[in-house]
């Protein structure tokens, strides 16, 4: 179920402002993609490009093409509302729904969708979501309790299990992590691990040696020039990445020798 | 950094005096004392001049004291302090005035018969009669001015903040504003025409009440329910968008709920303010209605307002006391309204564990 995702030749808009300048790339199925660079280069709006969330934002706009298994999602008769159920995403911020109960929140999905589903059914949904997302024993007591209780790396999760639940081929991740504290952050990276075996994961992270530890690939993002486009300058397997780049920028940005 | 801090060349004095805490409250009542005496004295004692003389001495004598000991920073906040809490009880004086003087005269005539029967066969002086067929005039007008703006208002809040842009927000935004100043005797006047030409002169009834009101209440719903939609953080758009939701049931499931103790609070400040309009009822539905009449579109109807006014008008002591009782019967009738929305705010609230 997990999909490739390839890039060609995006360039990103905010109005007339050129946000993010011609990215190429491929995305392998069922391995872990992270995206690194400085803030403001461009990684997080590129992500938001391959769910189109980024149209969310007034004025923001895509043009080239993101195929999904050869389904070109910028296509004129793809919606996008079905695209986002295809490629999930997890925020920054952890964010559940505040008026639903743990258990709602998972199925928000389907219930927001306003998918029939036999209690049985939706239970099963639950647990395997939650089960999936490293949560359930913490959590199984309390369902019916509402998620903003939960700590931040346990509504982390439960994001993580909301996204999931829905089914999705590919899960985006915008830096997941950068409100957590150590343990939690282990918790969601070792589930990053479990789960690439059924998704395509991308990962925006500020965190080297996180990226280090999940990713099987990395894309470098960079400003052209203060005020230029964000671009994209090398991506290959992380090893290399961080052992042996191609670029002398990509180095100065590993080692902290940036600018 | 390589260069070192200099020690500051005199230790800094850290502490400085302070007034005891009970200090100002010592010293407002013996002000209050002082001034008391001292008019007495010259037997001049009245509540107001009392109140002002107590008031200005207490700022003075607080912030000299104050400035000699404690410095001028603290003497400065003495001085906004007192002001603060000054204003706070002059504007406290009307409220507590207006519900005292309205329990006062209200209490005379305020019982179970007041509330259970209407006019109907009450001569104005006859010493009997009561406020219900008002009550029940009220609460169909207002309801049916509720039925006609939540929808509308809500609806327009929700097009403002989801989904309009640019000129077409700023247009909508301005006539809303508009709205919201328009005189009530206005709006009154604007039904009157509008049902002189549906129906032809002369016709009155709660309907047109109901409408005139909803006139005036449509752009507070807007409003506050505009405020209201605008504090639902984005995250939780996206967060839902992101589940391969379209955006009218993010609307309706996630926006909506989230805000639902807001938008109870917003519709009934708005239901306060309409619920003791007086002008445009008279123009609407009529002055001399006496009877039960719980039909909308047929016939006069009263309303409290409406009736305070009728009975006042009328100039006898038995109408003054029944405008009185009816006034206290209305303002139980919208702190009633208010218990009841902090009740279905409580119910729709977000969680927190």
């Amino acid at each position: 179920m997990a999909k490739r995702i390839d890039v060609s030749g995006l360039h990103v808009y905010y109005g007339d402002f050129l946000a993010v300048e011609d990215v190429s790339m491929t995305i392998e199925p069922r391995s872990v993609t992270a995206f690194i660079g400085s803030s403001g280069c461009g990684k997080s709006t590129f992500l938001r490009t391959l769910n189109r969330m980024h149209e969310v934002t007034p004025g923001a706009r895509a043009e080239g093409k993101v195929l999904l298994d050869d389904m070109d999602i910028y296509s004129p008769d793809v919606d996008p509302v079905m695209v986002r159920s295809e490629v999930g995403m997890v925020f920054q911020k952890a964010n559940p729904f505040p008026t639903m109960s743990i258990y709602d929140n998972v199925i928000a999905g389907a219930r927001l969708n306003n998918k029939r589903m036999k209690k049985s059914e939706a239970d099963d949904l639950v647990e395997e979501s939650l089960r999936g997302a490293n949560l359930w024993e913490e959590v199984k007591d309390r369902l019916n309790k509402p998620g903003s209780g939960l700590s931040g790396g346990q509504q982390q999760r439960l994001c993580i299990a909301r996204a999931t639940a829905v089914k999705p081929s590919v899960l985006l991740m915008d830096e997941p992590c950068s409100a957590l504290d150590p343990i939690s952050t282990l918790a969601v990276e070792d589930l990053i691990h479990k789960m690439k075996e059924d998704y395509t994961i991308v990962i925006v992270t500020h965190n080297m040696q996180q990226a280090a530890r999940v990713s099987d690939r990395t894309a470098f993002f960079n400003l052209s020039a203060p005020g230029k486009p964000g671009k994209l300058v090398e991506m290959g397997e992380t090893n290399k990445i961080f052992t042996r780049p191609d670029k002398q920028e990509t180095e100065n940005y590993i080692t902290g020798r940036f600018g | 950094m390589s260069t070192t801090t200099q020690p500051p060349a005199t230790e800094r004095e850290l502490r400085r005096g302070s007034l005891h805490r009970h200090f100002p409250a010592a010293l407002l009542a013996a002000c209050a004392a002082v001034v008391a005496g001292i008019l007495l004295a010259f037997s001049s004692f009245g509540l107001v001049v009392w109140g002002l003389l107590t008031a200005a001495s207490y700022a003075i004598v607080v912030v000299a004291v104050s400035a000699g000991v404690e410095g001028g920073r603290k003497a400065k906040d003495r001085l906004v302090t007192t002001l603060v809490y000054g204003c706070f009880v002059l504007a406290m004086l009307p409220l507590v005035s207006v519900l005292w003087t309205v329990l006062g005269y209200g209490l005379d005539r305020f019982d179970g018969y007041f509330l259970s029967v209407s006019m109907n066969g009450v001569l104005p002086s006859m010493d009997a009669g009561g406020v219900y067929h008002a009550i029940v005039g009220t609460l169909a007008i207002t309801g049916m001015a509720t039925l006609i703006s939540v929808p509308i208002g809500v609806m327009t809040a929700v097009y403002l903040v989801e989904y309009a842009r640019g000129r077409m927000k700023k247009t909508i935004m301005f006539f809303v504003d508009v709205m919201t100043g328009i005189p009530s005797i206005v709006a009154g006047l604007f039904v009157v025409a509008l049902w002189m030409i549906l129906f032809g002169p002369g016709v009155t009834n709660g309907a047109a009440g109901a409408i005139s009101l909803s006139v005036l209440m449509i752009p507070v719903v807007v409003r506050s329910s505009e405020e209201m939609l605008r504090l639902v953080p984005q995250d939780l758009r996206e967060a839902s968008y992101a589940l391969g939701v379209p955006k009218w049931r993010t609307i309706t499931k996630v926006v909506l709920p989230t805000s639902a103790a807001g938008l109870t609070t917003g519709i009934m400040l708005a239901i306060a303010r309409v619920i003791g309009e007086t002008a445009p009822l008279i123009l609407t539905a009529g002055t001399s209605a006496v009877a039960i009449n719980w039909n909308l579109f047929d016939g006069q109807m009263m309303s409290l307002p409406v009736f305070i006014y009728a009975q006042v008008r009328m100039g006898g002591a038995v109408n003054y006391e029944r405008a009185w009782a009816a006034a206290l019967t209305l303002i139980i009738v919208v702190m009633l309204l208010f218990f009841l929305a902090r009740m279905i705010g409580r119910l729709f609230a977000p969680k927190a564990r």
